[in-house]
């Protein structure tokens, strides 16, 4: 590959004390693209963005971020970044405005119309004191200094917590601006539904290492498609075809969990059945993310999964 | 009735677990300065003759009697002994017990944590009520177990019990005094910064009353710390002047109440007002001013004032020696030039030690604001460590030299005064203006433990409580020297200052330099840690 990510991490590892945080993490973020980073509370997403911002210092693997060392050449990489944490934690006695244009200076500069047109757009009062905020306020503060930045890379930890629904969709929107405007964002998430709705590519976490990443159609193969169909006769022995899981036979009607590969040869079975109606939902974000974790699913054994 | 108090006893389990190192450990510490200081003393002074001679040469030294108050009977072992602890260590338990009661009230409002806990059944006087609780008894064990000690060290049981209940009473007034500026401010930091400056006020007030003669003025009787002081332990045990502190919490701790009934959650006294929409703040730099402008303005005004009545002092220190010992003591040391130079000298080191607590504060914000979660947000930026680091190490070290030039100034200017010579403004701030560099360590050692060990950053107000005491009672402990010279203050010319003080000054300025450096190193190697 002659361009290399924007992010570049290879076998990256961290350890607090006796616990391991991040465990040979591999994760890359291409040029333009938003990028979903999915994971559970306690996964190491937070660990992994401030590695990344040279906050914590990594105790093996390689990581890159814009071609420079995110340890090293910290005031270089901030120049071209901009962060928003997941906690974020403002000087009680300052006001949001004053927050918001210390920050942009920090930054190298932000530009005043966008500050104006975002203060705007997220409804927000530049001049309350920040103890008298509420957390998505504290949010959008941090929200609107980010994106009134001319960064190339948006590092987002969890942006939209403590926003109301109207609030998250205008986050959205800022998001799907800033990537067509061809700058990158790495967006990490636990809200599925978001990382969906905005990603073009996924990375999955767990327990500190991603176990998958791709596109998300990519991804989808990898998940089972809820199968619901009506027929003459019920063929026997459904269950034993290759790829599909939870057969649940009601009077003419079948309904099963099928991988992609094994969808092909239960199609078959079913119109040879004299298939009358069918229903299938495709897999989504939430399907794979629970494949990963098992949790809240019943009868879905995660090992052969 | 019993709605509003809802939950105080579980409360005041969370508080005690939450305190369980620290109040134990200033108990102890409490208890045991003054037992060993009291055991010395009867070893200093074996008879009768040799307590009253030091006791006339107290009373008759007025930086003696300003900064720890009168001995109203010469004969008296306890009082000759315990003269440091009346007024001058009584005060510093009275900054003790307001730390304790904000701690455990507008800290935890103001942290959002006791939001937590108000949605469960809890009444909303219970963590007033919790943390009076916890100062209160904190305040009565701390005189109980002094008083123990003290009798076991062969002092009288009477007057140990009056010494100890003086302390339990004046711990109680001043935890009072917290619980309504509790109430009064948004910020802990402001509610401490107000408490503590009542303690300030109350501490001058009767040392301008010890002053007057033949004993405390009016003005001795309207401060707290004077009043333990009247409540004579060991010479008369005037039992009733226990009432005063007592009544002063009768006032203050329904006042306290009052107030929280009529505010919200979170509130102080006034509303929040809006403020600029735009920023003004150019960068990390101008930050660090901001956070600690206002409290240097508030020290500032404290320095001043205390500046002008030190130095208008000074005349009276010659005059105050009336006894024919004394007066030839001062002929050999160099007349009444020397004896002034000595006032001003004690009272100059207090201030440098002062200004290395507050330089050691506000270096406290390099930890407060890592831990806030507040540097995350600004080294995300094009901000380096360094930068952000030394934008505050500066913002103290410039607060400490300022703190030194104005109470030399004023000192000096109070001095030129009354001894009717303008030379002494020059030396005065000059020898006030030497104290800075031992004030720096104190400094530079905060930022050093921050580079290593982010969480120990606060041990080092331990550290400087370690300094004081070596001062105070170093030769009295029989300290040894290497023990003694470890504090920086033991380096810091005492005025006049001349060519001699200037290698001691380089030294303290390159160990400062060298801290710093060192706690650089650590701080830019390491993890932010929250």
């Amino acid at each position: 590959m002659l361009m290399a990510g924007v992010v570049e991490m290879r076998g990256v590892s961290k350890r607090f004390g006796t616990v391991t945080a991040l465990d040979g993490l591999d994760l890359t973020v291409e040029q333009g693209e938003v990028h979903g980073f999915l994971g559970p509370n306690g996964a190491g997403k937070s660990t992994t963005l401030r590695l990344l911002l040279g906050l914590l210092r990594a105790d093996g693997g390689s990581a890159r971020l814009l071609g420079m060392d995110p340890w090293r050449d910290v005031a270089a990489v901030h120049r071209r970044l901009a962060y928003v944490p997941g906690d974020v934690a403002l000087w009680p006695n300052l006001t949001g405005g004053e927050v918001i244009d210390l920050l942009g200076r920090l930054q190298g500069g932000q530009d005043p119309a966008r500050r104006a047109r975002y203060l705007a757009l997220f409804d927000l009062d530049p001049t309350k004191k920040a103890r008298t905020y509420s957390k998505g306020n504290r949010q959008k503060v941090a929200l609107v200094a980010a994106l009134a930045t001319d960064a190339e890379l948006f590092l987002l930890d969890e942006p939209t917590s403590g926003l109301d629904p109207l609030m998250e969709d205008a986050f959205r929107g800022c998001v799907r601006e800033l990537r067509d405007q061809g700058r990158t964002v790495l967006l990490s998430s636990h809200i599925l539904s978001e990382a969906e709705a905005l990603s073009d590519r996924v990375s999955i976490i767990r327990a500190g290492r991603v176990v998958e990443t791709g596109r998300l159609e990519d991804l989808r193969h990898l998940t089972r498609t809820s199968v619901t169909a009506d027929v003459g006769t019920v063929p026997t022995g459904l269950d034993l075809l290759p790829g599909v899981h939870d057969v649940v036979v009601v009077n003419h009607r079948v309904s099963a969990q099928v991988e992609s590969s094994g969808l092909a040869p239960f199609m078959k079975a079913l119109t040879a059945a004299g298939l009358s109606s069918l229903t299938s939902q495709p897999p989504t974000l939430e399907d794979l993310f629970l494949r990963h974790y098992g949790a809240g699913r019943p009868g879905q054994e995660r090992a052969n999964a | 009735m019993r709605e509003t108090f809802a939950g105080a006893g579980t409360l005041v389990r969370l508080g005690l677990r939450r305190e369980r190192w620290l109040l134990p450990l200033w108990i102890l510490g409490f208890a045991l300065t003054t037992y060993t200081t009291a055991s010395a003393g009867a070893d200093l002074y074996p008879d009768t003759a040799s307590r009253v001679e030091a006791a006339n040469a107290v009373n008759a030294t007025a930086s003696l009697v300003a900064l720890f108050g009168r001995i109203y009977d010469p004969t008296s072992l306890g009082a000759l002994s315990l003269i440091k602890y009346t007024a001058f260590m009584a005060a510093v338990l009275a900054v003790l017990m307001v730390f304790v009661t904000v701690r455990l009230t507008r800290s935890e409002e103001e942290s959002g944590r006791l939001e937590l806990l108000a949605g469960g059944r809890l009444g909303r006087q219970a963590p007033l009520a919790a943390a009076l609780a916890i100062s209160f008894s904190a305040s009565v064990t701390l005189g109980l177990v002094t008083a123990a000690t003290l009798a076991a060290g062969g002092l009288p049981a009477e007057g140990s019990l009056a010494f100890g209940l003086g302390w339990a009473a004046t711990g109680m007034a001043f935890s009072a005094v917290a619980g309504v500026a509790a109430q009064l401010t948004t910020s802990a930091r402001a509610a401490i910064g107000m408490a503590s400056a009542v303690v300030a006020v109350t501490y001058a007030l009767r040392a301008v009353g010890d002053l007057a003669e033949p004993g405390p003025s009016a003005l001795s009787w309207l401060s707290p710390i004077g009043w333990n002081q009247q409540i004579r332990a060991f010479e008369g045990d005037r039992w009733w002047v226990l009432l005063l502190p007592l009544a002063l919490c009768v006032v203050l701790v329904p006042a306290a109440f009052l107030l929280r009934a009529h505010r919200d959650l979170g509130a102080g006294l006034r509303a929040e007002r809006p403020g600029p929409a735009v920023g003004a703040l150019s960068g990390v730099r101008d930050l660090a001013v901001r956070l600690q402008d206002r409290t240097l303005a508030a020290w500032a005004v404290a320095f001043v004032i205390f500046g002008v009545v030190i130095g208008s002092l000074a005349s009276n220190a010659a005059g105050l020696l009336s006894s024919a010992n004394a007066q030839d003591l001062l002929r050999k040391l160099g007349g009444a030039q020397a004896l002034n130079d000595a006032f001003l000298a004690a009272e100059i080191g207090i201030m440098g030690v002062l200004a290395a607590a507050y330089g050691l504060a506000a270096a406290g914000h390099l930890r407060s604001e890592e831990a806030s979660g507040h540097t995350e947000l600004l080294l995300s930026t094009a901000t380096t460590r360094t930068r952000w680091g030394g934008s505050h190490f500066a913002a103290a070290l410039a607060g400490v030299t300022v703190l030194l030039l104005l109470a030399g100034l004023s000192i000096g200017i109070g001095a030129a005064a009354t001894l009717h010579d303008a030379g002494q403004i020059w030396r005065v701030t000059l020898a006030a203006v030497a104290q800075a560099p031992a004030a720096w360590v104190v400094t530079s050692l905060v930022l050093a433990v921050f580079g290593w060990a982010p969480r120990l950053a606060s041990s080092v107000w331990g550290l400087l409580a370690v300094f004081i005491a070596l001062g105070e009672f170093g030769v009295l402990w029989n300290a040894p020297q290497w023990l003694m010279d470890l504090s920086p203050f033991q380096h810091s010319p005492a005025l006049p200052v001349d060519a001699g003080g200037v290698g001691p000054l380089l030294g303290l300025t390159f160990v400062a330099a060298v801290l710093a450096a060192v706690g650089f190193a650590g701080w830019r190697r390491r993890d932010l840690a929250a």
